[in-house]
């Protein structure tokens, strides 16, 4: 019973609340890197890590401490400096124990940081009041989501450089037309889950 | 509150939990009366104290895992083309930069992009010694555009060499260029402009010879040859030499006249193709003029042409060597040599025993080194 509830949030938060075709989040990093692949798969790990990770250490500060202390309504504030605290040490330690990983995945760090998914994950977490695990799951749908939306983008991209496209709508308006048309299409989602 | 924070996080307390809220939007509840003053203590508080303990924690990060970035690095930075185009057999130029500081073997004068300029700067910078390197350039080795050639079929799809080259290509000869400009569109320099004539014109000021162009052409029709090379067969037609000639007015159909015609026997015929080997080439331009169809082509034209200095001891060598009759004179008298006859080879001034002919494109080097061996000897 708690495995199903945990496949059904990441299949929901993957699939049918994607949250670039559905909730339209992260629009910009979406449009920034899925120009190639290489690019997009990177950016897509290192955006799945950092979400679970920031969503088990909101969690945790979450119920344990701001709960307790009757102060909520700072949640904001300090996800975002969860996340950006984490982000930053995260990429102090990587450039020391791994260059070779930091060269790949460095560039998308410093971007993750403020990002508006990013900052989503833990807030819907709370707000939903899901379990440690669940917010787990929730972050690993959307992280997973978020790279089949960039996948799906970046491929898709790589052959629109070839084609020819009216010259008015080369580059980043084309791009919105087909996330346009992407979103249409994952909104056949909607319904295959009932929670 | 301390003690009770570390209660609170107490493994067996976290699951299941009792959650002490209701209300709407993540948590916050619905009150009729907040008393202020304890909410202001506790917020201030923990907001101090979860500052201090991320400040304190990536002060520690940053001081236990600091990395020593050599200044040089950056220096060496500064210098690169910052094109990316891997042309130095580096990922990326971040990478070229640190090896050549940190590696005592990495040559300074990998980046092409950044000229001779850029590797003496990176050789003083890493105490490096710069070997002059020759400039390479990409060439393209077809001449036949859309007038001078014939067409297959009518293509009207995707507008990229890569598309066109899926249908088997819409030129009847399957080796030459497209004209479709996937070249001219990966030049990160903007050293390719497409003629009207749907072929690529590369640039030699702007080109540096990084090959991506050379790796992205689907017919792999450009290649990147040194600078010294001016004269080059353009064309890769492996066809027979009349089927070459139905399709294009300026392929190569392996006559063997180049081969004939060569004194040094650079050219060589393989695969219905003429290729000029590099080493035995001495840019005279003889096989240009007599190429029947104007495959080969001369990127030193116009050639500049030879002229008799006053002190010509009248050896006749010129004369005898001279493949167009330019030269006249007595035996031990002041030869001229005809400009109207004159096609500028250079054959002449290299086999001058005195250095006595001068104006053709190879007379300062053949000058340097007369005056080197001077010296040597």
């Amino acid at each position: 019973m708690e495995f199903s509830k945990l496949f059904e949030l990441v299949v929901s938060a993957s699939l049918i609340n994607n949250f670039v075709f559905t909730r339209f989040l992260g629009l910009c990093i979406f449009f920034g890197v899925s120009r190639r692949m290489e690019t997009a798969i990177g950016m897509s790990v290192t955006f799945t890590a950092v979400m679970m990770i920031s969503a088990a250490l909101s969690w945790i500060i979450f119920r344990h401490v701001m709960i307790p202390l009757e102060i909520t309504f700072l949640k904001i504030i300090i996800f975002i400096g969860i996340v950006a605290g984490f982000v930053q040490a995260s990429d102090t330690i990587m450039r020391k124990i791994s260059p070779g990983l930091y060269h790949k995945l460095g560039i998308y760090l410093a971007l993750i940081s403020t990002n508006c998914i990013i900052l989503a994950v833990p807030l819907i977490n709370a707000g939903e009041r899901y379990s440690f695990l669940e917010s787990i799951a929730f972050a690993l749908g959307s992280g997973l989501g978020f790279a089949l939306a960039l996948i799906i983008m970046a491929s898709i991209r790589e052959r629109l450089e070839l084609a020819d496209v009216p010259a008015p709508f080369r580059g980043t308006p084309i791009a919105f037309i087909v996330t346009g048309l992407i979103a249409l299409a994952f909104s056949g989602f909607a319904g295959l889950i009932k929670i | 509150m301390l003690t009770e924070i570390l209660h609170l996080l107490q493994l067996p307390d976290m699951f299941p939990f009792i959650v002490p809220c209701a209300g709407v939007g993540g948590g916050i509840e619905a009150r009729e009366h907040v008393e202020l003053l304890p909410l202001m203590k506790d917020t201030l508080v923990f907001l101090a104290a979860i500052g201090t303990l991320f400040g304190l924690g990536l002060a520690l990060a940053a001081k236990k895992f600091s990395v020593t970035i050599d200044p040089k690095v950056e220096q060496v930075k500064e210098f690169l083309a910052h094109a990316h185009c891997g042309a130095c057999g580096y990922a990326g130029c971040e990478q070229y930069a640190e090896a050549v500081v940190r590696n005592p073997e990495v040559p300074p004068n990998l980046c092409v992009p950044a000229g001779t300029r850029g590797a003496e700067a990176i050789a003083l910078l890493t105490g490096k010694k710069a070997a002059v390197r020759e400039r390479f350039f990409a060439r393209v080795m077809c001449q036949g555009g859309w007038s001078m050639s014939e067409k297959r079929c009518s293509y009207e799809g995707v507008q990229d060499c890569r598309a066109v080259i899926l249908t088997g290509g819409d030129k009847a000869c399957r080796y030459g260029c497209l004209g479709y400009g996937t070249c001219a569109r990966v030049c990160p320099f903007g050293a390719i402009a497409m003629t009207e004539d749907h072929l690529p014109f590369v640039d030699p000021d702007k080109c540096t010879g990084c090959r991506k162009c050379e790796a992205a052409c689907p017919t792999r029709v450009i290649e990147v040859l040194p600078e010294s090379q001016q004269v080059l067969v353009s064309c890769h037609s492996k066809d027979k030499g009349s089927e070459t000639r139905k399709y294009c007015r300026v392929g190569c159909i392996a006559c063997g006249i180049c081969a004939k015609v060569c004194p040094f026997d650079a050219p060589v015929i393989q695969q219905n193709l003429s290729r000029i080997d590099q080493k035995k080439c001495t840019v005279c331009g003889l096989c240009v003029r007599k190429c029947p169809t104007g495959a080969i082509r001369d990127l030193l034209l116009p050639r500049p042409k030879a002229f008799i200095l006053p002190h010509c001891t009248g050896c006749q060598i010129c004369g005898n060597v001279c493949p167009v009759d330019a030269p006249s004179g007595e035996k031990n008298s002041l030869h001229t040599i005809d400009q109207s006859r004159c096609i500028g080879c250079g054959i002449c001034a290299v086999l001058c025993p005195v250095h006595a002919i001068d104006g053709t494109f190879n007379a300062p080097q053949v000058f340097a080194s007369g005056e080197a061996r001077e010296k040597a000897a």
